[in-house]
């Protein structure tokens, strides 16, 4: 078997083993493995930056926050359906990432860390200046009511559920086949060497472009998910920590891996939800696993499984 | 005996089940082994009345969503005290219908996100009869959507005004702490008439501040004052000499309101400013709360007055009931632990814990309360409360609770720091704390 079949055989397993939790999954567990999707999407759109194409973000909760926003502000301020509010929420995204992304490219290295932290920064304080409409650090509920596309009520366990699913499939599914195309070898030729891809005749800065409109809009695409599935939005989601955690988790899980985003983000959903359950100084517990792992497998928890056994894994 | 075999049923019975409207395969499932278990249970008379037994002396579990971490940390800390004294007594009074009173804490950072998790987390794994306890708002909004499908009754002691407002849901109630709508506009009579009729307020720049700013600015306008100036304050900033210039010559009363650890920095740079000749000034306690007024910098407060919820520091007419209350929880009449007098409470919001506890007894106790299956009987119970006296259950004074928006109302106090102590100025009248309904929870389904 080919290692494309692998890999398409394998991260179809895996959302075929995802759509079968669903089904005797417990209801707690049930209920954060939806979260933990939609999460991971955010996750999988900041590995396409930082795994693939090299670039270190310190900002995106800016485009988590630009969908959650697009999405929840069009639901509560104009009325619209879940459906439309959706697509602002993309496009919002979409539109952040592009400006961020002509202005920050201009930069390399601890400078585009630095601009993307201060982009992300300047986004925050917006949504906190702007209280008036987005409630800031409090934020509001989305309705119950609202939260409906095409007579699915997205509140409802199941239908949120697989709601989540279907984006993380196809959020799985884009990441797998970009990384397969040449255009994602490119990326990783930037990632890998830039000057000797801009030498081999690349436009590196277009595809890095490319590349940050793409993580923008996926990241978009689970803050929009995330606001209408579980119900709020609020500024909280635009703060420096929420450009973190997708560092974080796709550290964890393995960066330059199709699956490592959402091992990452499970496990360390996990790693504080069961420490938590052992004692309150449950971030010790946390911590120190951490530290261990980022001795013992300092590319993450898929990308060791790529380096010890399946050389194959995208 | 009977009732015991009762309760085992609509233990069996969850809600998961019998709530939904839409069977679906999942849930059929479910059904299916929850059917099979009670007729292998049933096929077995003795062992059913021994479990129906076991199940009735149950605890009832109160899942606490504690700030342990996170900005919250000093407040949790204080409801986490308070709420095992209360529990301490409602046991030792013999619990709640009988059964003794658990408390199942899981800390949420102080995060909205995790504060979704922690409420899922005790309704669906650790099998919470209620959630109870939060404080930060954001993490009340965040929370609240999940506690509503989750059908679990969700007591949270916030002081936000989020709930009555209409926002939240019919699960979602506040009966022991009033909400910032309230506490406001009834400090505005008391700074008109007392100490000064133009007001410049200062206040953060985001929601918290803004509740301040949009309810005071009515309030004190509605009584013939004027707010002659608004300077916030960007979350941000860590020194404030530059605003001070913008406060008006003119002005008569300074109103602050500064949450954060900037405050110490805030009042140092503001007393820097005024010297010796200062206005009045007035402010909320929230961002001194846990921090000891003996703190260096916060000199300068000495004759300013403050809004608190409840005295810290026990007043020359200190009732019994909070001589009781500050006993068993183990606060000094400093408003200090009692093993450590720099351990400073934060009383003016605590009190909400025990009261809320008090108010989730007399409810579950005049519904019946047996289990999950009963939470819709507890909420129309605490809903159909009104007049709450001032006794041991409510150490704070008494209360007025509103069964259509969720929220209570009470008695406010207004300190003023004299040698480093809060000391009482005035109370306000409950009445002063209303304002017009803004939702009608109890015309929302279960």
């Amino acid at each position: 078997m080919s290692e494309i079949r692998k890999s398409w055989g394998l991260h179809t397993g895996v959302v075929a083993l995802l759509l079968a939790l669903n089904f005797i999954l417990p209801d707690y567990h049930h209920g954060n493995l939806a979260r933990v999707m939609v999460l991971a999407c955010y996750a999988m759109g900041y590995n396409m930056l930082f795994g693939y194409t090299g670039l270190l973000s310190l900002g995106h909760a800016l485009f988590f926050a630009a969908g959650m926003y697009g999405m929840s502000l069009t639901v509560q301020h104009l009325g619209w359906s879940a459906g439309p509010a959706i697509i602002v929420g993309l496009a919002s995204g979409l539109a952040m990432s592009l400006v961020v992304g002509i202005l920050s490219l201009r930069t390399a290295g601890v400078a585009f860390m630095i601009v993307t932290l201060m982009f992300a920064q300047a986004g925050y304080l917006a949504a906190l200046y702007f209280g008036e409409y987005t409630r800031g650090d409090e934020g509001f509920v989305i309705q119950k009511a609202a939260r409906q596309i095409g007579g699915i009520d997205l509140s409802d366990p199941m239908s949120r559920y697989l709601a989540a699913l279907v984006l993380f499939a196809v959020c799985l599914f884009i990441t797998l086949r970009v990384v397969q195309t040449g255009f994602g070898r490119v990326l990783v030729a930037i990632r890998e060497n830039e000057e000797r891809t801009r030498m081999l005749g690349y436009d590196v800065h277009l595809h890095k472009l490319l590349a940050i409109l793409l993580s923008g809009t996926m990241s978009a695409a689970a803050g929009a998910a995330y606001g209408l599935l579980f119900g709020y939005a609020g500024a909280t989601f635009a703060s420096v920590q929420y450009s973190i955690f997708p560092l974080l988790w796709v550290l964890l899980g393995g960066a330059g891996t199709v699956l490592g985003p959402f091992v990452g983000t499970l496990f360390m959903f996990y790693l504080i939800d069961l420490s938590s359950d052992i004692s309150t100084a449950y971030m010790l517990i946390a911590g120190l696993t951490l530290v261990l792992l980022t001795l013992f497998a300092p590319q993450g928890l898929v990308g060791e499984l790529r380096r010890r056994t399946l050389r194959w894994l995208p | 005996m009977t009732k015991s075999n009762s309760d085992h049923i609509k233990i069996v019975e969850t809600p998961t089940i019998t709530d939904t409207k839409q069977p679906n395969r999942r849930q059929a499932i479910k059904t299916l082994a929850a059917t099979t278990t009670l007729a292998a249970v049933a096929s077995t008379t003795p062992l059913f009345g021994r479990y129906g037994q076991a199940q009735s002396a149950e605890p009832i579990k109160i899942g606490f969503q504690v700030h342990r971490t996170g900005i919250g940390a000093a407040y949790g800390r204080w409801y986490n005290r308070t709420t095992e004294a209360a529990v301490k007594k409602i046991n030792d009074e013999g619990g709640i219908n009988g059964r003794e009173v658990q408390i199942v804490a899981e800390d949420d950072g102080t995060d909205p996100k995790r504060g979704a998790e922690v409420v899922e987390k005790l309704a669906t794994q650790h099998g919470c009869d209620i959630a109870f306890g939060t404080l930060f708002s954001h993490v009340v909004i965040g929370s609240a959507p999940r506690a509503g499908e989750l059908k679990i009754p969700y007591f949270v002691v916030s002081e936000g005004h989020h709930v009555a407002s209409g926002m939240l849901n019919r699960y979602t109630l506040q009966p022991g702490i009033t909400d910032v709508k309230s506490q406001v506009q009834a400090m505005a009579p008391f700074v008109n008439s007392t100490l000064g009729k133009k007001v410049t307020m200062i206040y953060p720049d985001f929601a918290f501040g803004h509740d301040h700013r949009d309810y005071f600015s009515a309030a004190v306008e509605a009584q013939g004052g004027k707010v002659v100036a608004k300077i916030a304050i960007p979350p941000t900033e860590s020194s404030f000499t530059k605003y001070f210039p913008k406060i008006p010559r003119d002005t008569e009363v300074i109103y602050h309101v500064m949450v954060g650890p900037a405050v110490l920095t805030f009042v140092k740079e503001m007393g820097e400013f005024f010297g010796n000749s200062r206005p009045e000034i007035f402010g909320f306690i929230d961002s001194l709360e846990a921090v000891d007024l003996a703190s260096p910098g916060l000199e300068f407060l000495e004759g300013t007055y403050f809004w608190e919820g409840n005295p810290r520091y026990a007043q020359a007419n200190q009732s019994d009931f909070d001589k009781a209350y500050r006993a068993a929880v183990g606060v000094d009449k400093n408003g200090a632990s009692i093993s450590d007098s720099k351990d400073v409470s934060t009383y003016a919001h605590m009190f909400g814990c025990w009261e809320t506890l008090h108010i989730v007894k007399a409810g579950m106790e005049a519904s019946g309360y047996a289990g999950a299956g009963d939470r819709a009987k507890l909420i129309e119970a605490v809903e159909a409360m009104n007049s709450m006296p001032h006794s041991y259950a409510n150490p704070q004074g008494a209360k007025e609770f509103n069964g259509k928006t969720h929220q209570t109302f009470g008695h406010q106090y207004i300190t003023r720091v004299e040698n480093g102590r809060l000391v009482l100025a005035h109370t306000t009248s409950i009445a002063d704390t209303y304002y017009p309904d803004e939702v009608d929870y109890t015309t929302q389904s279960f």
